[in-house]
């Protein structure tokens, strides 16, 4: 039995090497030059501005409710600058966050706390933490730069109807909190559609589903609302995003430590 | 001292007047807050009690032109204690207003501005008078009146200060704790310059960020935001403080790498007829996912030196702290921290945690304790008053 798999196996390898000689690309390629579909399809943008609903649930249903704004400008060659105010819960109501996301170095990130006036800079070595308590880590919420990760290409898999193509991605930054996501991207889009992260163990952690895709300026695609589910605790958290709009004029100065402290 | 304000019940009832009347009209928030301090040991004075309750309402009022450009900010505060009538104060945090140009930003009125990096003292934060009675660790700043022009360059912001009235530091009152074994006169204070309150002050500063490191250089020209108390010398058992005037230079750094954080501040402040450094500096370093959890967890240790001829508490001393995020829905926080003196056997100890309730509700714990022996230190005067304080604030 096992012989004869081999021998299945040894007439099926020279089809396989000469399907790849065919598209000259090994699945790492294809991996990421889906990648870079999809960030090029989304090149352009120079700025948006959004506001954010978030909502925390744990395993026995009870919901908390954080309100954001954010501000982001995208950066040619490099990780997007952005500005994220914090409305809700009451007591961090005024609190900014700057952040300057870079494709290989460490990230520039700044807090700024009404209460002190202080400008304070933090470690951004943290990328793996929750963002408000939520089931987001910072490092899923920051700019996705292409650099960010390697890649492989798996298949191509129907996801709700719709055409997807699927990669594996594995992050080059040491202390991430996973060893591999699996993204499913829309074929026609390329925009993700849904992400499983694997943890440090390698085994399951989360699953985000991105819906209620919008077109903006007939160019860039926005999910509207993503769900993100953690399977090792029950706890959820569900993004609803509103008002996004582009290019509307915000430039670096927008984003340095004046602006921080003038943000409101 | 209170800017010509009615007392703080009236100012709460015109600012309840205020929050109904203009609640639809640009933006309001802030918090109200209850607070008991209750000190476990016997008091040093008879006049002092064992537990203090007070209320406190600090508003905020915005509203913002063109985008956030043009910004007006009014920001009262008041306070009501039930046994310390210094602490029954209130003050104008803020009254401002702000326009950013294309490089510039104009910055008129009663504000507040923090300069620094450390976390055991704010050594050279200097602009803003500090609110002492409010808490002993001199975070509380009283509102100060101000034109700034900061200039915002590729090279760093240059911030250029005119201070045109100082305002005196506030003390606890005969009934209060955390006070100095003669009561202080507030009511006639003794300045160096002539002009006393009038006395315009000057600053400058320099400010930029390259790559991993925050760089500020100052320098401030005027009357010394630290009083030395002395005695009276009308002759009464009190003690008056004097405002010298001081010029003063200070460096803060801080280097982010990776997980650690490098600090620095540094000092040399000229006073009429003597000079001294000071300097705070030390490193925090985090452990973030704490053993898998959604936690951190920093350490922190800084060193304080101080030479100023009066002395200091903080001459010679380490501070070790820890500080841990639990990362929950209730942003869930602790610090905790004790600065020892290097020479005798004094230490300041402090726990201070926080845990929200619900989406406007915050409960915060905060605990000292004063450990001296040493006559020599001034926290001897604090020996008896260890102290666990208590607040629930209502945020809106």
């Amino acid at each position: 039995m096992k012989r004869k798999l081999n021998n299945l196996f040894l007439m099926v390898l020279p089809l396989i090497m000469l399907a790849q000689g065919v598209y000259a690309t090994t699945p790492e390629e294809q991996g990421l030059s889906i990648a870079r579909e999809m960030d090029k399809r989304d090149e352009g943008f120079k700025d948006s501005r959004a506001e954010l609903i978030m909502t925390l649930k744990n395993k026995r249903g009870d919901e908390s409710i954080r309100r954001i704004r954010t501000r982001t400008l995208e950066v040619i060659g490099d990780g997007d600058k952005s500005l994220t105010i914090f409305d809700h819960p009451a007591d961090v109501k005024g609190t900014a966050f700057l952040s300057y996301t870079h494709a290989k170095q460490a990230d520039d990130q700044w807090l700024y706390l009404p209460a002190l006036k202080r400008v304070k800079r933090i470690s951004s070595s943290n990328k793996s933490g929750p963002f408000m308590g939520s089931e987001f880590a910072y490092e899923d919420l920051a700019s996705q730069e292409v650099d960010k990760y390697t890649y492989r290409f798996i298949r191509e898999e129907k996801i709700d109807h719709r055409d997807s193509l699927v990669i594996e991605r594995y992050p080059v930054y040491e202390n991430s909190g996973y060893t591999r996501q699996i993204v499913w991207v829309d074929k026609e889009h390329y925009y993700p559609v849904k992400i499983e992260f694997y943890d440090r163990k390698n085994s399951l952690l989360k699953t985000l589903v991105f819906s209620s895709y919008h077109q903006h300026l007939n160019k860039f695609w926005r999910a509207h609302i993503m769900n993100v589910v953690n399977h090792q605790t029950g706890k959820s958290t569900r993004l609803e995003w509103n008002n996004y709009h582009f290019q509307t004029g915000l430039t670096e100065k927008d984003f340095d430590q004046n602006s921080l402290k003038r943000t409101r | 001292m209170h800017l010509g304000l009615p007392g703080a019940p009236g100012l709460i009832a015109l600012i309840c007047a205020a929050v109904a009347s203009s609640i639809a009209y640009g933006d309001w928030r802030g918090n109200i807050s209850a607070e008991h301090r209750f000190f476990p040991e016997q008091s040093l004075f008879p006049e002092q009690y064992n537990s203090y309750t007070s209320v406190a309402i600090e508003p905020e009022y915005r509203r913002q032109w063109q985008d956030g450009k043009n910004l007006f900010t009014f920001l009262p505060f008041a306070r009501l204690d039930n046994h310390d009538k210094e602490r029954s104060h209130n003050d104008i945090r803020e009254l401002s207003y702000i326009s950013a140009l294309d490089g510039y930003e104009w910055r008129v009125g009663i504000r507040k501005v923090f300069w620094g990096v450390a976390e055991s003292r704010h050594l050279i934060d200097i602009i803003n008078q500090t609110d002492l009675v409010e808490d002993p660790d001199e975070e509380d700043k009283l509102g100060q009146p101000m034109v700034n022009l900061a200039i915002i360059r590729d090279w760093g912001t240059i911030d250029i200060f005119v201070l045109p009235y100082f305002r005196e530091r506030t003390f606890p009152g005969n009934a209060g704790r955390l006070r100095t074994p003669y009561a202080i006169d507030e009511d006639y204070p003794l300045f160096e310059s002539d002009q006393e309150q009038r006395h315009i002050d000057g600053a400058l500063r320099w400010s930029h960020n390259l790559g991993d490191w925050d760089l500020g250089l100052a320098y401030f020209s005027g009357t010394n935001r630290e009083p030395i108390l002395i005695a009276d010398p009308a002759g009464s058992p009190a003690l008056v403080p004097f405002y010298g005037l001081i010029s003063q230079v200070s460096l803060d750094i801080q280097a982010t790498k990776g997980a650690w954080l490098w600090k620095l501040e540094a000092l040399q402040r000229k006073e009429s007829s003597s000079q001294f450094e000071a300097a705070v500096g030390g490193l925090e370093y985090s452990f973030y996912g704490l053993l898998g959890s959604p936690m951190d967890l920093g350490i922190i240790t800084e060193y304080l030196y101080d030479n100023r001829p009066n002395g200091t508490v903080f001459d010679d001393d380490v501070m070790v702290g820890l500080r841990l995020a639990l990362n929950d829905t209730q942003s869930t926080e602790l610090l905790a921290g004790m600065i020892s003196d290097r020479n005798d056997d004094t230490r300041m100890l402090t726990l201070e945690a926080s845990r929200r309730i619900g989406g406007h509700w915050k409960l915060e714990l905060i605990a000292r304790k004063f450990d001296s022996t040493a006559l020599t230190n001034s926290l001897y005067w604090l020996r008896q008053d260890d102290y666990i304080q208590f607040t629930l604030g209502y945020y809106f």
